[in-house]
């Protein structure tokens, strides 16, 4: 399998504080590759980072076998790579259609019709809600439109923050699900981020576990799941 | 429980007055005068100073009294839509001058069209330009009146020194504004919230003080004049045979180039106002707004922030250089002191009490701020009540600030809290989001 992202030694850091101590990582075309780790460990840095912001400091990440490294971020993002940030940060004066539309403006629209039909059928509440403005939404909501909106661009490689938090189990499952379908049927490489590790571990094809910024294991997700020490620290307790 | 009620109103009017004797203690009690030996002495004044804490004492306990000192939560109110305001509010524009002309004669219309109509319609030309920067793209610029100086200093140099008419250096004074906007622009992209507003503050004075002292070019403090002025299609409007009057036929009379200018602005204004309506239907626009909202998110579902900002900054300088522009043909005469902090302070204030973002409310803001203030300059009869040194003009800062206030009380989300969504589905039908919508989400027009 060809390697869509490849991230190798990368380090970041907010002032004086390391947040990455050197992270290889590859999410291959048509993977489902996710990403777990306490609190603070530095997953979302990494996320941002492929967005350059923070910029790493030293190491090297590649996209397609292009160096992004140091690409402007809205470059980055005109590649076909989505993004749906931690915190959501959607546009909350505006529209749920707005934000759908924003979300197409770097893919000139192409499309945009099909795709929120599409995003429309996975994500009904959004539909009845096309009128109301982003502010106004539930938190739950609000992180339906924000993967919407990752979506909306027809993106190669689809990076989710957390997509689960905030969300009613039920429509946390509805999502995985899509993913999954996404991945199968278009075969959209997809970058996860999860704190759920359970269903994280059980969508995803091969998962990393960050500790303190750097990769500590790392293998298939179903290996992973049976993991005695993976168990330890992120499944007993939250255990199904 | 009324003895309850007392005494709370009474802890509010104690505080009042604290705050209030705080805040004109050192403005108020003393004033310093120069005495015989030219020195500044202070007075003092603690009689007024009293009167003051007196008054604040009295109005907050009353207040707080009457309203019952809690704030109320008003139940949604939705506006209804007005289809016919904006048809009715052009053809008001539109007979404007001419009734007021057929009312009150040629002399005394000229007034009423020149202050009230020409110069209010500059506000509003310049409301809706910063509302792009500011209302839209949420750059906080205190320094609109630099580019509103650009405009008007770029007419009154290059039109004699071109030999060209308002209608070739119109545009050319808007692009200069623009680029100006631009050349500011850059340095401070990386700016945010208050440091940006630091530095536009800083850029206005900059261009003020370059005017004043740039003497060869400036003319200082005393600033230009006698630069060539309005003319009709090529007919001046001067007595005389070759003036517009009579190759028309008509009398001459002064009110006729106002009525012109006035037609002109109105065109222009409504020009702005079209542009800025399309605009923020389009992606630019939108990504205005989205930038406004949030600016790593723009950058991640790739916009570049650079570009959005930039423009957003030179198309609010555009409109300001040519308001500028139709400034100098108004005044035949522009100097530094027009183009002060305070005003970009009132335009700025225009914005922020319109509403940031509706382009009514601007307008209504530009009328009433503009419109009342040149109102209070009539009243005279004030000066029967408070004796022969009350200037009524002086107090039109306090005007403004009670309007602020009055806003923050009653419509804290500005005057027209609407923004039409940019997008409109083809049906409109009122699905199950209307009645989810807050306060005025549904409303007039902008
Ligand atoms: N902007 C910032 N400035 C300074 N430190 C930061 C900043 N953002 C994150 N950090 C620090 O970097 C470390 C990694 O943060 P990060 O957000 O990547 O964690 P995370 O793995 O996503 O955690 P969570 O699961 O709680 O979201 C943390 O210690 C955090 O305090
Ligand atoms: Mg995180």
């Amino acid at each position: 399998m060809t390697a869509l992202l490849s991230i190798s030694g990368v380090t970041a850091f907010y002032g004086a504080v390391q947040a990455l101590r050197g992270v290889d990582l590859e999410v291959g075309k048509g993977e489902i590759v996710a990403l777990i780790g306490s609190n603070g460990a530095g997953k979302s840095t990494l996320m941002m980072s492929i967005f350059g912001n923070p910029r790493v400091r030293d190491g090297k990440i590649l996209f397609d076998g292009q160096d992004i490294t140091h690409m402007p971020t809205h470059e980055i993002a005109r590649l076909s790579i989505a993004q749906s940030p931690e915190g959501r940060r959607i546009f909350a004066r505006m529209t749920v259609f707005e934000n759908l539309q924003m979300g197409a403006a770097v893919a000139q629209n192409v499309g945009f019709d099909d795709n929120l039909e599409k995003v429309f059928a996975i994500f009904p509440r959004l539909k009845e809600r096309q009128k109301q403005r982003g502010g106004t939404l539930s938190g739950g909501e609000q992180q339906m439109l924000a993967i919407a909106r990752a979506l909306m661009s027809n993106p190669k490689l689809l990076l989710l923050d957390e997509p689960s938090l905030g969300l009613a189990p039920l429509v946390c499952k509805q999502i995985f699900e899509t993913v999954k379908r996404l991945n199968e049927q278009e075969g959209l490489s997809v970058f996860l981020v999860e704190q759920d590790a359970h269903h994280a571990l059980k969508l995803a094809h091969r998962a990393y576990v960050l500790v303190n910024g750097a990769v500590t294991m790392s293998g298939r997700g179903a290996d992973l799941l049976r993991d005695p020490k993976v168990r330890a620290a992120y499944l007993e307790g939250g255990a199904h | 429980m009324p003895a309850e009620k007392m005494l709370r109103a009474l802890r509010e009017a104690g505080w009042a007055t604290l705050v209030v004797a705080g805040l004109s203690f050192p403005i108020i009690a003393y004033r310093a005068e120069p005495d015989f030996n030219n020195l500044l002495a202070l007075q003092p004044r603690w009689p007024l100073f009293l009167q003051f804490c007196a008054a604040a004492f009295l109005l907050r306990f009353f207040l707080s009294l009457w309203s019952g000192g809690e704030a109320k939560v008003k139940p949604a109110r939705v506006w209804p839509k007005l289809p016919w305001l904006g048809p009715l509010l052009l053809a008001g524009l539109t007979v404007y001058p001419l009734a007021v002309v057929a009312l009150l004669g040629p002399q005394a219309a000229l007034k009423w069209i020149d202050t009230y109509g020409v110069q209010i319609l500059i506000y509003v030309l310049l409301g809706w330009g910063l509302n792009i920067t500011v209302g839209l793209a949420g750059l906080l610029d205190l320094g609109y009146a630099a580019f509103y100086a650009v405009g008007a200093y770029a007419y009154a140099l290059l039109a004699p020194l071109t030999g060209l008419g308002f209608w070739a250096l119109l545009p050319v004074c808007g692009l200069l504004a623009a680029f100006w906007g631009f050349c500011i622009g850059f340095p401070i992209l990386r700016l945010r919230g208050d440091y940006l507003a630091i530095v536009t503050l800083a850029f206005a004075e900059i261009v003020r003080i370059v005017l004043i002292n740039w003497d060869v070019v400036t003319h200082g403090e005393a600033g230009l004049f006698g630069f060539p002025g309005l003319n009709f299609f090529g007919l001046p409007f001067i007595p005389g045979p070759r003036g517009f009057a009579a190759h028309f036929g008509l009398p001459f009379q002064g009110v006729q180039k106002q009525i012109f200018l006035y037609y002109l602005v109105l065109v222009l204004a409504l020009l702005a106002n079209l542009v800025s309506l399309r605009l923020r239907r389009l992606p630019l626009g939108r990504a205005w707004e989205a930038l406004r909202e949030d600016e790593i998110a723009c950058r991640a579902l790739g916009l570049d922030t650079r570009n959005i900002k930039l423009t957003a900054f030179a198309l609010g300088a555009f409109f300001a250089g040519i308001a500028g522009c139709l400034f100098a043909l108004r005044q035949g005469f522009v100097s530094p002191s027009a183009f002060t902090f305070s005003e970009s302070a009132l335009i700025l204030a225009i914005v922020v009490l319109g509403g940031g973002g509706s382009q009514l409310g601007v307008a209504v803001a530009a009328v009433f701020l503009v419109g009342a203030s040149e109102l209070l300059r009539e009243l005279t009869f004030l000066k029967s009540v408070f004796g022969p040194d009350f200037d009524p003009a002086q107090y039109r800062m306090l005007l403004v600030g009670l309007a602020m206030v009055a806003m923050m009380n009653f419509r804290p989300r500005g005057l027209v809290s609407t923004r039409a969504p940019t997008v409109r589905l083809s049906n409109p039908s009122s699905g199950p989001s209307d009645h989810l919508l807050p306060q005025g989400e549904k409303g007039v027009a902008s």
